[in-house]
């Protein structure tokens, strides 16, 4: 087991955000987290790389406790973290943006560079541009490659296909499956429950702050109860 | 033409004739002005609060080096190599001196209140609560009168331009200034430390999840403001003597100078201390010297009334 989450309680101030959540991820999956907004998904990945440690539980990354571990350690863990709304630093050129991903990391990086530019050639031909001035794809890709540029064991992505056209969530969902294949371990919250369901492997599913319920994603994909809440419309045509 | 033109003609006249003397002293003095918005804008950049504590962090530079040059040169008089020593140890002990002052104050005004998310007006307070503690303990400590500096160079003048004579004090300035502040440029746009003041700038909390420690960097932008204040305090030391009080004024001079080229905008605080700095110089001209605190007040209300942003407008997060 890579990561383990073992009853973890999250407040905001006086509000409760996760009420002891349990969850567990293995080594080389995918693994959606599904649920409504304001369900607490969000909250679970900020916990996860040290945005809001939890006021009681535990987290055990690779074997270790990492319930208290500060943010900017995440990363040097084997943890990235590509966060709601992308958060691209705006000025900030692309090639700036990535550099930051690889920010903890000694020594020379530019194959990484080269690579992430092989994946998303888009951010090639940008690089000397401000991460301001991208459209939401380009900016989601730079997100993305930002990350792995600290090269994570696990990566956690905040609703990578938020607000954008059809066609660059396809690309988002393959490169997504790419980033697996090649021997990341991805957390992935989605609002685009039938295609994050197609594409992982297991989800968990939350309702305030809970985990209500969990299986193989292909079962949830034919689950009545996801197929009335979360999938709506969107599997019909699938 | 009437009577205003001619007192407009006769002062242009002495503008015409002093132009050249007036720019080098203005552009000095700007120098000063612009070390000091420095640690202004950096914070500012950073946590989005004005540190009102800074014109301490200026005393504290000038008070060090004061001791220290007096130690050393007592009442001899330096020349050659020994006085570009002694110039760049006054700015290294400025400097350092400043730098923890400013990391003291860090520790003990902000950084507590930054972990209680306490409201801005919070840390207003207690930078003017540090303030007064920290000036009326230098007026006790080292008295209420003003102290030169033991100067660290005989004050000639070096060359004279179109018959404005050049002294030794404003060359030493204008070197210093210019070589700290490329220095700072190239630091910021080219270093992992710059990229991450300028991380923590745009968005604190994805700085972090980058791996920038957000402490240690708050930290030490208030050390580079620091080490900036403190040369700017050991400098106007030389010119203008130490003393409790000396931090107001040429703080809240530089203060003007970041609101003028846009704070948070590192660049906007040297154009904005030159600017103000030559401004003041040439309104000698015009207004008696003992109205020139009041040109720079003026240029702060017509920016805050007509841009806000200032000349450069915020923007720290840039490389250039
Ligand atoms: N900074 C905060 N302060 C107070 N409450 C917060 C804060 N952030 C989130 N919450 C609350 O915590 C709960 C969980 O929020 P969270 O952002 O984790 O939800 P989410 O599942 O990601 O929702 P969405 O789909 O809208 O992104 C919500 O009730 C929200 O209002
Ligand atoms: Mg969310």
């Amino acid at each position: 087991m890579m990561l383990q989450v073992n009853d973890a309680v999250v407040r905001y101030g006086a509000i409760t955000a996760l009420h002891g959540i349990t969850f567990e991820i293995n080594q080389g999956e995918i693994v959606t987290l599904l649920g409504a907004n304001g369900a607490g998904k969000s909250t679970t990945l900020r916990m996860l790389s040290g945005l809001h440690a939890p006021a009681t539980g535990k987290i055990i990354f690779e074997g270790q406790d990492i319930t208290n571990t500060k943010a900017h350690q995440f990363v040097a863990l084997g943890i990235a973290h590509v966060p709601e709304g992308r958060r691209i630093f705006p000025q900030m050129t692309v090639e700036e943006n990535l550099e930051m991903g690889a920010f903890t990391r000694s020594g020379s990086f530019s194959d990484d560079m080269d690579r992430m530019y092989e994946t998303f050639p888009i951010l090639k031909e940008r690089r000397k541009q401000l991460g301001g001035n991208l459209s939401g794809g380009e900016q989601q890709m730079l997100a993305i490659g930002r990350a792995l540029m600290g090269s994570p064991r696990l990566l956690l992505l905040d609703e990578p296909s938020m607000g954008l056209a059809p066609m660059i969530v396809e690309t988002i969902f393959r490169i997504i499956g790419e980033i697996r294949d090649s021997g990341t371990t991805v957390l992935v919250v989605e609002q685009n429950a039938a295609q994050a369901l197609r594409l992982a492997d297991r989800g968990y599913v939350m309702e305030n702050g809970r985990i209500v319920f969990s299986d193989k994603a292909s079962n949830l994909l034919h689950d009545e109860r996801v197929r009335a809440v979360y999938l709506g419309e969107s599997v019909e045509g699938t | 033409m009437g009577a205003f033109g001619h007192y407009l003609s006769a002062h242009f006249a002495t503008l015409r004739l002093e132009f050249w003397g007036l720019l080098v002293g203005g552009l000095a003095n700007g120098f000063i002005y612009a070390m000091v918005a420095i640690g202004y804008t950096l914070v500012y950049g950073v946590l989005r609060l004005i540190n009102f504590a800074h014109s301490e962090i200026f005393m504290s530079g000038g008070f060090a080096s004061y001791f220290v040059m007096k130690a050393i040169i007592g009442t001899s008089v330096p020349s050659g190599l020994a006085s570009v020593g002694l110039v760049i140890l006054g700015i290294l002990v400025g400097g350092t001196a400043s730098a923890g002052m400013a990391l003291l104050l860090e520790r003990v005004a902000y950084r507590p209140l930054r972990k209680r998310h306490a409201p801005k007006l919070a840390y207003l307070i207690s930078a003017i609560g540090a303030s007064y503690f920290l000036f009326n303990l230098a007026g006790k400590e080292f008295g209420r009168y003003n102290l030169s500096i033991p100067s660290p160079y005989i004050n000639h003048t070096v060359f004279t331009i179109f018959g404005a004579n050049v002294q030794m004090y404003y060359i030493v300035i204008l070197i210093a200034g210019v070589i700290m502040f490329v220095t700072l440029d190239r630091i910021v746009a080219k270093t992992k430390l710059g990229r991450s003041i300028r991380a923590v700038a745009q968005d604190a909390e994805t700085a972090s999840l980058m791996g920038v420690n957000i402490d240690r960097t708050i930290a030490l932008t208030f050390i580079i403001g620091g080490i900036f204040g403190g040369a700017g305090g050991f400098l106007f030391g030389l010119g203008s003597g130490v003393v409790y009080t000396m931090g107001f004024t040429p703080a809240l001079k530089a203060f003007t100078a970041a609101v003028l080229g846009g704070i948070g905008n590192l660049r906007g605080a040297v154009i904005g201390g030159l600017i103000l700095g030559v401004a003041e110089s040439f309104s000698i001209a015009f207004v008696q010297a003992a109205f020139i605190d009041v040109v720079a007040f003026a240029i702060l209300l017509l920016i805050l009334l007509f841009r806000p942003t200032g000349i450069l407008g915020e923007r720290l997060g840039r490389s250039a």
